[in-house]
């Protein structure tokens, strides 16, 4: 798992923090202005720094050189202490003073995302990603000076959050701004859609519809649990009604449903629910818990044993499928889930979510697997973990 | 909110019941008495799925409200832009004498009883008025082959016109297929028909029903049947079964003659009281309680065929599954509310007059002429403020008819004036002797014993009916 940070030496003055890393028959193909490209140097190759800096490029990378060369005459990134991070074509914000380099945007990532905000109007008991209540305007506007750097074969980028509606109108400059930049990447938002009950809110990201597809998650059939599940009442009803607003102005959603204890009880009526109720629903997502944020704090009210659960999982994901609604399993392990679900299990989304564990060795179904959450102890372990063999896989 | 009720017989302890909008669940008696009376316990599972399904509402009930108008429209929405059925009767000849034909037949050689010109070109402009976008031309008779010429001419005009009108157009056509060869096939081909023709089952039995000189009904169709599906492909090509008194006999070998054949669908039809049908009742007709057990005969022998991997679905049932088990209506005019007739499908008959179905047609050669709207020369508002229109609006939304509107079955079945008027000279029907209501309250009790015993495989073949997706094998069969 490749890490998304590194520290570097700095030498010159950068004249912006965001860079666009090319090689140099990229950087001077001038699909990016040379303003916000940093040229990517291998150890090898001799460039004159002169030549480039006439050409207005923003800066050089060097990443294995300890230090700038005497005839460089441009800003010099150096001596990363992780090499691998950054490679040609990704997005990197460079601070001047610390040294950091972080990597924003990845070329070839099998998922890319924007963080858009840490708030939320909801307290998920699950949450991987608690959220807080701090300003943090300042991340929309460094993406709105990346968003134009990020590939434009892109196929599809992600908003997370925090709740991308609590950014008001920043939400659908954001939209616009992907829209101008990217016209061929397909966005996909994560939102609680508690806001878009507001037709005026929903009318607000005209610009979305299809471009964006809005995965909102539900969590049961009836108002009471959902509310429990997401900590805030009225949630439920204002959900369905941001759904419907969001339908009927012609955008596309997705249903995500996180198995848990909690969600459980419910998860065949919701099945059913969504059939009858949002049959226009174009993908439906079933996903284990993942064992980060609120979810290690309420592991208890929370903890079922996937295995105990597969079964169940297979029926309501395949009530979906069979009538027609692309339904998908996220971050449940093969091993655990009945064979009649794995044609419709994903290797998750997201590289760093790809994790085995010791007992992985050796298992012929590991390159299909989203394998799981192998660092977080035994209370996370599944019973049912265990590597096939190649003819047990095969049948 | 509202429900209606029922009990099933052969579901015990069980009660079904329905809401407005097709939902539905099967209640503990106890749980039952509580729901009704307003005192169940929150903390019960039965509240919960009586709430999920929206039978009851905590609170504000906006929400609700909006999701149940969402599948109150979703299921009526074949309202939604008129007539998409149009039926052309090109002409009443026919060369077979069926003993319950319910097309008055003429012989095979009298022009007057083809559709002319003019009219054809009438009834296209008239087509072409409704505001469907998509719009289904189905050509019958008669023999609708031995007007070949004519279906030629009309196919093309339409196609024509549609270059500027640009809707969805699918040909179909009912045909004994003894006429489709070469030249014909290659036409309807060409404009991608889709085509039906009669089989009743065995040779014997096809053969008895199908009177034809020469006795040689079967074979000709299967004949036909042979070349339309080299010709336009396996898929192109359904058939229908009409039942008579001696076909009730033999369920197994009708369905086994289907499967035989390579059908994916067979289409079990009981007589209609219509034509030369109403006059041989005594002969070869029957009552629906004869018709029921039939029925649940043939439906068991299909469901076990399909337990045992052979695939093939009976299509009256798919329909009724696809009216319990989804939230979306079908494109099958005749069982609806309100009711199909005029507002679903129109018949432009040979000599110009317009009928609000088939049925209505029939009657008008049976001497009773209130469903005739009009003729290929009036306008299309003409015709939808129609006597006729005015009597099947009047008499053709189940849920305001005597009977229908406390009835459990009734999100899933349909008003049938014209059936009604037929059967009792009345369109509205007397609900407990009607024939309609007798064979729908048979048919929703045996499926919803069906789905109140749950076998997992009768629900996954039901499931892959109502979705035409092959059945979906069982996950504890194969599970690691
Ligand atoms: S043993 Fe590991 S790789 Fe194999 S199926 Fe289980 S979790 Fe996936
Ligand atoms: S016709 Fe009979 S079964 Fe159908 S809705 Fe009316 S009463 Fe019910």
């Amino acid at each position: 798992m490749l890490p998304l940070h590194t520290r570097a030496v700095i030498s010159g003055a950068l004249s912006r923090q965001l860079l666009k890393v090319l090689d140099l028959a990229e950087a001077l193909r001038g699909d990016v202005p040379h303003e916000q490209v940093a040229v990517h140097l291998d150890d090898g190759i001799d460039v004159d720094t002169g030549v480039l800096r006439d050409l207005r490029f923003a800066a050089v990378m060097r990443p294995g050189a300890t230090d700038r060369r005497p005839d460089d005459v441009l800003p010099v990134i150096c001596g990363l202490s992780n090499t691998d991070v950054v490679n040609p074509g990704d997005v990197i914000r460079v601070r001047q003073d610390s040294g950091q380099l972080s990597v924003l945007y990845r070329r070839g990532a099998n998922a890319n995302s924007l963080f858009l905000t840490v708030q939320c109007n909801s307290r998920c008991l699950m949450c991987s990603q608690p959220p807080r209540d701090e300003d943090d305007l300042w991340r929309v506007r460094e993406l709105l000076d990346l968003i134009p750097l990020i590939d434009r074969d892109l196929p599809q980028l992600g908003f997370t959050g925090g709740e991308p509606t609590l950014l008001g109108p920043l939400l659908p400059e954001l939209i616009r701004s992907c829209k101008a930049a990217l016209p061929w990447t397909g966005l996909h938002i994560l939102t609680n859609g508690r806001n878009f009950a507001d037709p005026a809110v929903a009318d607000s990201v005209h610009d979305a519809a299809g471009f964006a597809t809005w995965a909102i998650p539900l969590y049961a059939d009836v108002p009471s649990r959902h509310d429990h599940v997401v900590q805030a009442a009225g949630a439920f009803d204002a959900t369905v009604n941001g759904i419907y607003n969001l339908a009927e102005r012609g955008h596309a959603i997705e249903i995500r449903f996180v198995v848990h204890a909690q969600t459980l009880p419910r998860m065949q009526h919701f099945a059913e629910f969504i059939w009858r109720n949002m049959p226009f629903v174009s993908h439906v997502a079933f996903m284990g818990l993942e064992p980060m944020g609120f979810a290690k704090v309420n592991r208890d009210l929370l903890w079922v044993d996937p295995v105990d659960y597969g079964p169940a999982l297979a029926e309501a994901a395949w009530h979906l499928q069979d009538r027609g609604i692309t339904t998908s399993i996220y971050n449940v392990p093969l091993c655990v889930l009945p064979k009649a679900a794995w044609p419709l299990a994903r290797q998750s989304i997201s590289d760093w979510k790809n994790v085995y564990d010791p007992a992985c060795e050796g298992c012929s179904m590991r390159p299909r697997c989203c394998g799981f959450f192998a660092s977080h102890g035994p209370a996370w372990r599944s019973r049912g973990i265990r590597a096939f063999r190649f003819d047990e896989a095969a049948e | 909110m509202p429900f209606r009720f029922t009990r099933i017989p052969g579901v015990d302890g069980k009660v079904l019941v329905t809401s407005e909008v097709g939902e539905f669940e099967f209640l503990d008696e106890t749980d039952f008495r509580g729901f009704a009376a307003g005192t169940l316990s929150p903390a019960t599972d039965a509240y919960a799925d009586l709430q999920g399904k929206h039978f009851l509402v905590e609170g504000d009930p906006s929400t609700t409200l909006r999701m149940v108008a969402a599948k109150y429209r979703t299921r009526k929405s074949f309202l939604k832009g008129g007539p998409a059925l149009h039926v052309f009767v090109v002409t009443l000849r026919c060369d077979h004498s069926c003993r319950y034909c319910q097309v008055s037949r003429q012989t095979a050689d009298q022009a007057r009883f083809d559709m002319s010109v003019e009219t054809a070109a009438a009834a296209i402009d008239l087509m072409f008025q409704t505001p469907s976008p998509s719009l289904t031309v189905e050509f019958q008779g008669g023999e609708p082959l031995l007007a070949f010429a004519r279906i030629q001419q009309i196919v093309e005009a339409i196609e024509e016109r549609n270059r500027v009108e640009g809707r969805a157009i699918t040909f179909s056509m009912t045909s004994t297929l003894h006429q489709a060869d070469g030249e014909v096939l290659e036409f309807l081909r060409r404009h991608d028909f889709q085509l039906s023709t009669s089989l009743d089952g065995p040779e014997t039995l096809h053969d008895a029903n199908r009177p034809r000189p020469g006795r040689e009904s079967h074979r000709r169709t299967l004949e036909g049947i042979g070349r339309v599906r080299e010709a336009l492909g396996e898929r192109s090509l359904t058939a229908l079964t009409t039942l008579t008194r001696e076909s009730l006999k033999h369920p197994e070998a009708i369905v086994d003659e289907y499967v035989r054949l390579g059908f994916p669908s067979i289409f079990l039809r009981p007589l209609s009281p219509f034509g030369f049908a109403a006059k041989a009742a005594q002969r070869i007709g029957y009552g629906m309680e004869e018709f029921l057990p039939f029925y649940e005969r043939a439906l068991a022998y299909i469901l076990e065929l399909n337990r045992k991997g052979v695939a093939i679905q009976e299509a009256y049932t798919g329909f009724l599954l696809s009216h319990i088990l989804t939230p979306f209506p079908t494109g099958y005019v005749d069982l609806r509310s309100p009711t199909g007739a005029g507002l679903g499908a129109r018949v432009y008959n040979y000599d110009g007059d317009v009928y609000a179905s088939d049925e209505g047609r029939m009657l008008a050669e049976m001497g009773d002429h209130s469903l005739r709207l009009g003729t290929v020369h009036d306008s299309h508002a003409d015709l939808m403020n129609s006597e006729g229109m005015q009597l099947l609006l009047a008499t053709g939304v189940a849920e305001a008819l005597p009977g229908c509107s406390d009835c459990a079955f009734l999100p899933y079945c349909g008003a049938d004036p014209v059936f009604n008027l037929a059967r009792e000279g009345d369109p509205v029907g007397h609900r407990p002797t009607n024939a309609h209501c007798v064979k729908h309250t048979g048919l929703f009790r045996i499926l919803f014993r069906y789905l109140a015993e749950a076998d997992p495989h009768v629900v996954r073949t039901f499931t892959s009916w109502v979705t035409q997706r092959p059945v979906r094998r069982l996950p504890d069969a194969e599970a690691a």
